[in-house]
């Protein structure tokens, strides 16, 4: 009875948390639909979330593609098939790893961030005296977030997808001597634009799953300092998950058709 | 025969499983200062809340000028907290803003002044709480009693038919709580205004309250002007403002 009772006790937790989210993204695209946006604080949160983002995305995205490089350059040459590395380097980057890693080390920092400025303002009665000053939170806080992210970690992504290709490109010449020409010439044949425009739709779908998490779990903080921490850590272990979920439902879902 | 600003009408309110409230009924007067009394942890915050809907309750209505509130939906809601203004006990400055735009915040997402009025006027308030040239200071570098009056000042700029003020004075030296008791008394009056005060310093309350309601185990037990209440027979009521360990409050 005790597992059961559990069982049940999940299972509307998770239908209570799946709708609270869900609830949130509908009430932000309600106020974006009525043009009731904040701009100047949107451009700062594309800023903060964005433009400050691009180091470990570029850190992460080089060395990724690099080793990526690395990995299959040597094995491709002894098989006489080194032409077609930087195809393969930049279908995976463009397809999978430049969305899903930009989103995920983005998730960790501004999906982190958000959570725990909203959880502190939780606890400061901040987001209280929103409301008891006749404020919506949610347009004055979610809205220019979600919209600044949507905007931000797609371009977030095109340049995980240079940066990743071009790092490969390098190491390919350094460590299997298959040059930049045949690299790129590679990359251009294999790569359909339309995939580049994919991953992008991939990257639009996490942006939102990273500031609704963080917000949700940001405004759903109790309990002092510690729920600021936990709310925190459970944003960033959340959107992490529903990324790689969402990544693999896209995949098959936008690339079924051409494999 | 005064009039009823507000009037909570057999509320219960419950935290999990924790009765906060239970059956309560409280007249809140226009025009005058009502003060609210009661032990830590009393419920007396949640009737602020309950007052201008940041928190429903459980059971029984809130009506504030005939309108019944708890049914509202939060975005009439919204609407409708613009008219009360609410001074937190912390005063809960956004941080991130600096005091000007804190207290300029209401004027620029609910009217249309220019940025030059919203200035003169976020200057002429937060002057008439004491406090001049703070304007591009931020909250951390204010000290408590300043940020309580920046705290007042947002929560009046917009000229409110009703302020709610959360413990206006705790943790402040005696001269300021004077300044302070002394500001909601004139704010009162500069504007006509409903006040909800949530206090425990009762030199304060003596001061400025028209009325006092004592809220004791989910319930209002005292209720009258100050000197009703200072003659209350009530011994829980005679305990509180005795302040003494003996009575029948449990400690």
């Amino acid at each position: 009875m005790n597992v059961l009772d559990e069982v049940g006790r999940d299972t509307a937790g998770f239908f209570n948390y799946a709708g609270g989210v869900t609830n949130l993204v509908a009430e932000s695209a309600t106020f974006i639909g009525r043009f009731r946006i904040r701009v100047r604080e949107t451009l700062d949160q594309a800023y903060l979330l964005g433009v400050q983002s691009w180091t470990i995305v570029l850190l992460t995205s080089l060395f990724t593609g690099m080793v990526f490089s690395l990995e299959s350059a040597v094995q491709a040459v002894q098989y006489g098939v080194g032409n077609l590395v930087g195809g393969a380097v930049a279908f995976t980057s463009a397809r999978e790893l430049g969305p899903m890693l930009s989103a995920v080390v983005v998730a960790g920092r501004a999906g982190a961030a958000i959570a725990a400025e909203f959880g502190s303002m939780v606890v400061t009665e901040q987001i209280e005296a929103l409301q008891a000053l006749g404020l919506s939170p949610i347009r004055m806080l979610v809205v220019p977030r979600l919209l600044a992210l949507v905007i931000m970690l797609p371009l977030l992504t095109i340049f995980a997808d240079i940066i990743s290709i071009a790092g490969g490109a390098w190491i390919a010449q350094a460590s299997a001597h298959i040059s930049f020409e045949s690299f790129i010439t590679s990359a251009r044949q294999t790569l359909p634009f339309t995939d580049v425009l994919k991953g992008l739709i991939k990257s639009v779908v996490f942006a939102v799953i990273i500031v609704a998490i963080g917000s949700y779990q940001g405004l759903g903080t109790r309990g002092g300092a510690a729920g600021v921490g936990k709310a925190t850590t459970g944003a960033v272990v959340t959107s992490i998950i529903l990324i790689f979920i969402f990544n693999f439902a896209l995949s098959y879902i936008l690339f079924r058709q051409n494999g | 025969m005064a009039e009823i600003y507000a009037h909570l009408d057999d509320v219960t309110v419950r935290y999990g499983e924790k009765v906060v409230m239970q059956n309560l009924s409280l007249d809140i007067v226009e025009g005058a200062i009502t003060c609210i009394i009661g032990l830590s942890g009393a419920g007396k915050s949640t009737i602020l809340r309950l007052l201008n809907g940041l928190k429903r309750p459980n059971a029984g209505r809130v009506f504030v000028k005939g309108r019944d509130i708890t049914q509202l939906p939060e975005r009439e809601l919204i609407g409708f907290r613009q008219k009360i203004g609410f001074s937190f006990q912390f005063a809960a400055l956004f941080d991130s803003l600096s005091i000007g735009e804190n207290v300029a915040l209401p004027l620029r997402e609910h009217t249309k002044m220019t940025d030059p009025e919203i200035r003169n006027l976020v200057s002429q308030t937060l002057e008439g709480v004491g406090l001049s040239h703070v304007e591009e200071r931020f909250p951390s570098e204010l000290s408590g009693g300043m940020i309580k009056r920046a705290g007042f000042a947002r929560a009046v700029i917009t000229n409110p038919e009703c302020v709610l003020y959360d413990e206006p004075t705790t943790g402040l030296d005696p001269i300021i709580t004077h300044l302070l008791t002394d500001m909601i008394k004139r704010l009162r009056a500069k504007l006509n205004a409903t006040a909800v005060v949530v206090s425990h310093d009762l030199e304060s309350i003596y001061l400025m309250a028209d009325y006092v309601a004592m809220l004791f185990e989910g319930a209002i037990i005292a209720y009258g002007t100050v000197d009703e209440l200072k003659r209350s027979l009530n011994p829980i009521v005679q305990q509180f403002l005795q302040g003494s360990e003996v009575g029948p409050i449990p400690i």
